[in-house]
């Protein structure tokens, strides 16, 4: 180890440490898990195998029936929200944090002067770009199936948009988790959530066709309003009612889910 | 630098720190001893930032380390325990992640990892850290708690899992940083001749408590010149302890096990009385050794229990062997 090494304290030009600032922090934070998101691409697998998967399959079992029964029923198009909300639901880096957690890393960040909402929001900057990115392939088979959008490229790029703003409210919910039990089990089982926001809406037939319980609990899923957001995009032109209505249900499920995180956040700095 | 006003910690039912009073002067090299669960990564932590003590005040660089924790976080580097890195990144990215988190400019902050690039292994900055040794990865640690010239640094146990040739490499870098620039360095280490051979002062801890504290030489004399141990059975360790407080010459008296420690002015001198002594008492010893005092007997001298640097228990080892004190 060489001892003849002057750093810059010594030779008078002093870098000294200061604060970087809140977006420089998120950057900071969010560069790392963007890095680690490109070298840990087996995470992301699923995530667009199981849209292709149920869209295909879909498609195949259900397009000729149901198109036979509601006429002028596009149901590639009725579908391809479907695959989104599938591709993009519960997509985080929340795993990573609980590894930075037991590894204690997160420490490391802690005793640095980063400012502590940072931290969450830079992850989820990533998990942003992740979402977004996530869209293309499922857009790339919808068009493979002969979809169009009737709002055109705009309206592709807000059907991106409500996409990835859907996925970023849900991922407050896998963070919350992952601050709140530092378990890698409880993050991988968060998945569980999924299934009544996906299943129990109008994913597969519309809303006004379903019956019972199921329509009741459909009416109040926040999914079910974010799917007929994106329908009236891909469908029907724009339909600005469902547009507000979308984006409320998103704007309402980021409220619970971030507060959830906030809260679990504060927690865990109070553990530490 | 540092100071420490009765500082305590809790956890549950457990009282980690039992108030800790510290005060270690700028440019100083401050070492904390003690075994695993002695309290000193607690006291680490608070000092930190990390954790809020239950009591007591603290102050690291003139800031309160509650009030001022951000002022705190900003005049300190901190090597923790457990070198705590992403695999996923290299070096260098780590190193650049760390610098621009403490406001560094890209260019300073590529300025700063070319001046600590020598702590690690120039060949491997840029390979992803998951490939790293232990010892690459405890100096790339140590590294990164210097990106942004910190005034403090702590050090929590630097070495310990440590081949002895990374070991030095520490030790060397860590004086370096004593010496050339008058970084102020508190360290907490289980190794004794860690202890001895770095720090300017050292705190014996045990069981949340400092139980001495002064240089290490100071120490070792503060309980005798030499150290006398007689290996006998265990049966007979109590017999002998009491005979020999009798003899000429001998200070003081421990025993822990089969080992009756005798502490003297001049060990030469009072070896042939003690085997004439315990001869005389029909105990025959397997073992008499003369040797000077090591921190190891001031630990042992103060709490009454041996420090064991390689175990990993808890608190188990600082055994209550009070009673086995003469």
């Amino acid at each position: 180890m060489s001892v003849a090494t002057t750093t810059s304290t010594q030779t008078g030009n002093a870098i000294v440490a200061s604060e970087a600032g809140f977006f420089r922090d998120i950057a900071s934070i969010g560069r790392r898990a963007i890095t680690g998101a490109l070298r840990d691409p087996e995470a992301l697998i699923p995530a667009v195998i199981i849209p292709a998967f149920f869209y295909t399959v879909n498609l195949g079992a259900l397009r000729d029936y149901t198109e036979a029964n509601s006429p002028g029923l596009d149901f590639a198009a009725f579908q391809l929200p479907v695959a989104i909300i599938f591709a993009v639901t519960g997509i985080s880096r929340a795993s990573t944090l609980v590894i930075d957690i037991q590894s204690g890393y997160l420490d490391r960040l802690l005793m640095t002067p980063v400012r502590r909402s940072a931290l969450l929001l830079g992850f989820m900057v990533a998990d942003l770009l992740t979402i977004a990115a996530l869209c293309v392939p499922v857009l790339l088979l919808g068009a493979v199936f002969g979809v169009k959008f009737a709002t055109g490229i705009v309206g592709m790029l807000l059907f991106v948009f409500i996409g990835a703003a859907w996925g970023w409210a849900f991922s407050g919910i896998p963070y919350a988790i992952a601050l709140k039990t530092g378990s890698p089990a409880a993050v991988n089982s968060s998945f569980i959530l999924f299934f009544p926001f996906a299943f129990l809406t109008s994913a597969f037939i519309p809303a006004e066709a379903l019956t019972g319980w199921l329509q009741t609990v459909a009416r109040y899923n926040p999914t079910t309003y974010v799917l007929d957001g994106l329908r009236s995009v891909v469908l029907e032109g724009w339909n600005a009612t469902a547009m507000f209505q979308c984006f409320l249900a998103i704007a309402g499920v980021a409220a619970v889910s971030m507060t959830m995180a906030s809260l679990a956040m504060r927690g865990r700095l109070r553990k530490s | 630098m540092i100071e420490a006003h009765q500082l305590k910690k809790t956890f549950a039912d457990k009282e980690a720190v039992a108030g800790v009073d510290l005060s270690v002067a700028q440019g100083e090299m401050y070492g904390f001893l003690g075994p695993n669960g002695a309290g000193k990564s607690t006291v680490v932590r608070m000092l930190c930032t990390l954790l809020q003590p239950t009591s007591g005040t603290a102050t690291v660089n003139g800031f309160d380390v509650v009030e001022d924790n951000d002022k705190v976080r900003l005049s300190i580097g901190v090597a923790l325990q457990d070198a705590a890195l992403d695999a996923k990144q290299t070096g260098r990215e780590l190193l650049r992640l760390q610098g621009r988190l403490y406001g560094l400019r890209n260019a300073q902050a590529a300025q700063r990892i070319d001046e600590v690039s020598h702590i690690v292994d120039i060949t491997a900055i840029d390979r992803l850290i998951g490939t790293y040794s232990g010892g690459m990865k405890r100096r790339l640690d140590l590294a990164a708690a210097l990106i942004h010239n910190p005034t403090v640094l702590f050090l929590d146990e630097p070495t310990t899992g440590l081949d002895p040739t990374s070991r030095i490499r520490v030790w060397d870098e860590v004086r370096r940083l004593n010496k050339e620039l008058g970084m102020t360095i508190f360290l907490t280490t289980q190794y004794l001749e860690e202890a001895d051979e770095l720090c300017d002062r050292v705190g014996i801890i045990a069981a949340g408590k400092i139980v001495a504290e002064d240089t290490p030489a100071n120490l070792k004399r503060s309980i005798g010149k030499d150290v006398v141990i007689a290996v006998v059975d265990r049966t007979d360790a109590a017999r002998a302890s009491e005979i020999l407080r009798g003899v000429a010459g001998i200070d003081h008296v421990d025993v822990q096990g089969e080992e009756v420690i005798v502490s003297a002015d001049n060990g030469s001198a009072v070896v042939g009385p003690v085997a004439i002594a315990l001869n005389d008492a029909s105990i025959q010893p397997r073992a008499l050794t003369l040797r000077t005092p090591t921190l190891d007997d001031v630990f042992f001298h103060a709490t009454g229990a041996r420090m064991d640097g390689d175990s990993n228990d808890d608190d188990s080892q600082i055994t209550d062997q009070k009673g086995a004190q003469q």
